[in-house]
């Protein structure tokens, strides 16, 4: 409990600190820095309609890849690929959705949201098979798969999927049946409570299950758990990577079926890279997560309104993300650093 | 036949601007590497040097543009290094920070700095600089010979890096510090030290290479506008099998895929000219696995020094 509240707290400064940061040079740059506070704000919690509508709406892969990022990370192995997974799950989940006419609900909702699970997960299979046969870091396997996804998008809505016009490079419209309801009375979809979900089980998995705590013990010692040699290492890796590929697919499929009904080139406006602030900023716990997932959507919720009202781009806000990260990673080094004094004092040796 | 042969010059031509840019980057990535760090903050380093060389020509012209551009790079690289030597804190996830808050810094002080976006931003660009005798040498002359000063700059750094790399004592301790930090130190080498000079070294390649793009390219500048040509670089590091020369080779290829790939949409071929975009990436995981030829990254790539 009070290590929860702890979290919250550095959390809550270091969410206060990049937003300083924002108004800071926002204000010495000559801009009227409160305007823009007050216009992100109101494109963000200024009413319902725009808090479930974009708000939330943008929190949902965030939160999703997010948590796929914290599975990954428990276990020591970064996925900085998102984007190229939750492409390949937009394609996947597309592929699947157009064809969807004559099925019922029932039927196409799962298949389009399985659809870019598998496809997510299908697409973490490379880096993993590099990974464990190879050696090879699946930072720079993910990484590099980015650019394949996006290659094979810009193929897929001008070749294959392209809408039957021919004349946009995008994809057909997914067919009703494949799209996902909204929550009553918003413009929400209910891939957001899937989302909550997911946290809810994840959080069981890392608090109260044998697998989810000697995940942590590899993520945080892998050499001592391999030596104790109840940790099956190789195995537990790839289940958290391709886990977290599955997430991120499932975000992209998540996106065509409830946002843009169609693929497209830039579905992602870098949700893969967004997410990692959200999971870190959280310290991987899922509860956490889907909380600074929706702080992170309010962020990009309020962007456009700023722009639009406050003459500020909307990229500014990316330096709030940035800003939070790198203040989280500061005050983390410090507190290491302060933990080992204190060790050597313990120790009696300098 | 000449038509062919016109065809595939212009393309070559193309192929070696667009890789000027990513050569650049991808050497001083590769100087990073080298001493066991890696960058992924080059994005933003490059971010900043496009955003620098396009103020720095606005207000002096192209040869101050590329100072400024270098300067900017610096800057951030010394951000990156302050976080993630200086405190010890992960390199990926503070590279991703500080390329996140470029992006969003350079597009706000580009619209401080000229107003508005919408208004088309057009700068003077460097024209090219033939060689006399050398750029009329058919098909490859005007790609070699035919090119803007930082072409030459980008072609001549590769072998002056990689003397540094391997014909030096600091670049002795750089490697040392990226192979074996324990033994390095115990050998005399200041192991964080050395990381945070190549990190800076690094920095400033990645400024040159943002202005490079902005001057010698692209004549304007945009948010966003290195569009993951710093991650690109990062590829390019790892099919150079870190060695600046190999990065200078890999660097090319990535160019002349994308040169081709532009010349097949302009010639309207019905053809998917997307899979040359990804054939590079293909080419080099299939060299993280071995497939062609070994590659062994460095010992200490990616750890830090308690």
């Amino acid at each position: 409990m009070r290590d929860s509240l702890r979290a919250l707290g550095t959390g809550a400064a270091a969410l206060g600190a990049g937003l300083l940061i924002l108004a800071g040079g926002l204000h010495l740059a000559g801009y009227d820095a409160g305007g823009a506070l007050a216009a992100l704000w109101d494109g963000a919690f200024g009413s319902w309609r725009v808090f479930t509508g974009a708000t939330l709406l943008r929190s949902v892969p965030l939160i999703l890849i997010g948590l796929g990022f914290a599975l990954a990370l428990r276990g020591g192995a970064l996925n900085i690929g998102a984007e190229g997974q939750f492409y390949a799950g937009a394609i996947a989940a597309t592929w699947v959705g157009v064809q969807a006419g004559a099925w019922p609900a029932w039927v196409a909702l799962p298949a389009v949201a399985l659809a870019g699970v598998a496809a997510g997960a299908l697409w973490m299979l490379l880096p993993v098979i590099l990974r464990l046969r190879f050696g090879v870091l699946e930072v720079i396997s993910t990484l590099l798969l980015n650019f394949v996804a996006e290659a094979l998008v810009s193929y897929m809505v001008q070749g294959p999927m392209q809408e039957p016009s021919g004349i946009y490079p995008q994809s057909a419209p997914i067919a009703a049946a494949g799209r996902l309801p909204f929550l009553p009375g918003t413009r929400l979809h209910t891939g957001f409570v899937v989302a909550l979900a997911v946290a809810g089980v994840l959080a069981f998995v890392f608090a109260r299950t044998w697998w989810g705590f000697r995940l942590r013990a590899l993520g945080e010692g892998p050499i001592a758990a391999q030596i104790s040699g109840r940790v099956p290492a190789a195995r537990m890796v790839a289940l958290a990577l391709l886990g977290s590929g599955a997430l991120a697919g499932l975000a992209g499929a998540f996106e065509v079926s409830g946002v843009s009904y169609a693929l497209y080139q830039n579905l992602s406006p870098g949700y893969g890279f967004t997410a990692i602030g959200v999971a870190l900023l959280a310290r991987l716990r899922p509860s956490a997560i889907v909380l600074t997932g929706i702080v992170f959507g309010a962020l990009e919720a309020g962007a456009g309104a700023m722009q639009r009202d406050a003459g500020i781009p909307a990229v500014a806000v990316y330096v709030v993300e940035g800003a939070v990260i790198l203040v989280l990673l500061l005050g983390d080094a410090f507190a290491r650093r302060g933990l080992r004094r204190r060790a050597a004092a313990v120790d009696g040796s300098p | 036949m000449m038509d062919a042969v016109a065809v595939a010059g212009d393309v070559l031509v193309a192929a070696v601007g667009i890789a000027a840019p990513l050569a650049l980057a991808a050497t001083g990535e590769t100087i990073a590497e080298r001493s066991g760090v890696v960058n992924l903050g080059v994005e933003g380093a490059m971010l900043f040097g496009a955003l620098g060389g396009a103020i720095g020509a606005t207000v002096a012209g192209p040869a101050a543009g590329l100072g400024v551009g270098i300067l900017a790079g610096v800057l951030v690289a010394a951000l990156f290094a302050a976080v993630a030597i200086g405190a010890g804190a992960d390199q990926i996830i503070t590279g991703t920070a500080v390329t996140l808050a470029s992006v969003g810094l350079t597009g706000t002080i580009y619209r401080q700095f000229y107003g508005p976006a919408g208004v088309g931003l057009s700068l003077p660009t460097l024209p090219p600089v033939p060689v006399p005798w050398l750029s009329d040498i058919p098909l490859v002359g005007r790609a070699f010979f035919g090119q803007p000063v930082t072409s030459y700059l980008a072609i001549g750094l590769l072998p002056l890096t990689w003397c540094w790399l391997f014909r030096t004592r600091f670049g002795l301790a750089i490697r040392a510090a990226g192979e074996e930090p324990t033994a390095a130190r115990a050998a005399g080498v200041p192991v964080r030290r050395t990381r945070a000079v190549a990190v800076l070294a690094g920095g400033a390649f990645a400024g040159l290479a943002g202005a490079t793009l902005v001057l010698a390219q692209v004549g304007t500048f945009t948010e966003r506008m290195t569009a993951g040509r710093g991650f690109i670089a990062i590829a390019i590091v790892v099919l150079g099998r870190w060695n600046p020369v190999g990065a200078g080779l890999a660097a090319l290829l990535f160019g002349l895929a994308t040169a081709v790939q532009f010349a097949l949409q302009a010639a309207g071929l019905d053809v998917p000219y997307q899979v040359f975009l990804m054939f590079p990436y293909l080419l080099t995981l299939l060299a993280l696995a071995g497939a062609v030829g070994r590659v062994k990254a460095p010992g200490a790539l990616g750890k830090n020094e308690d």
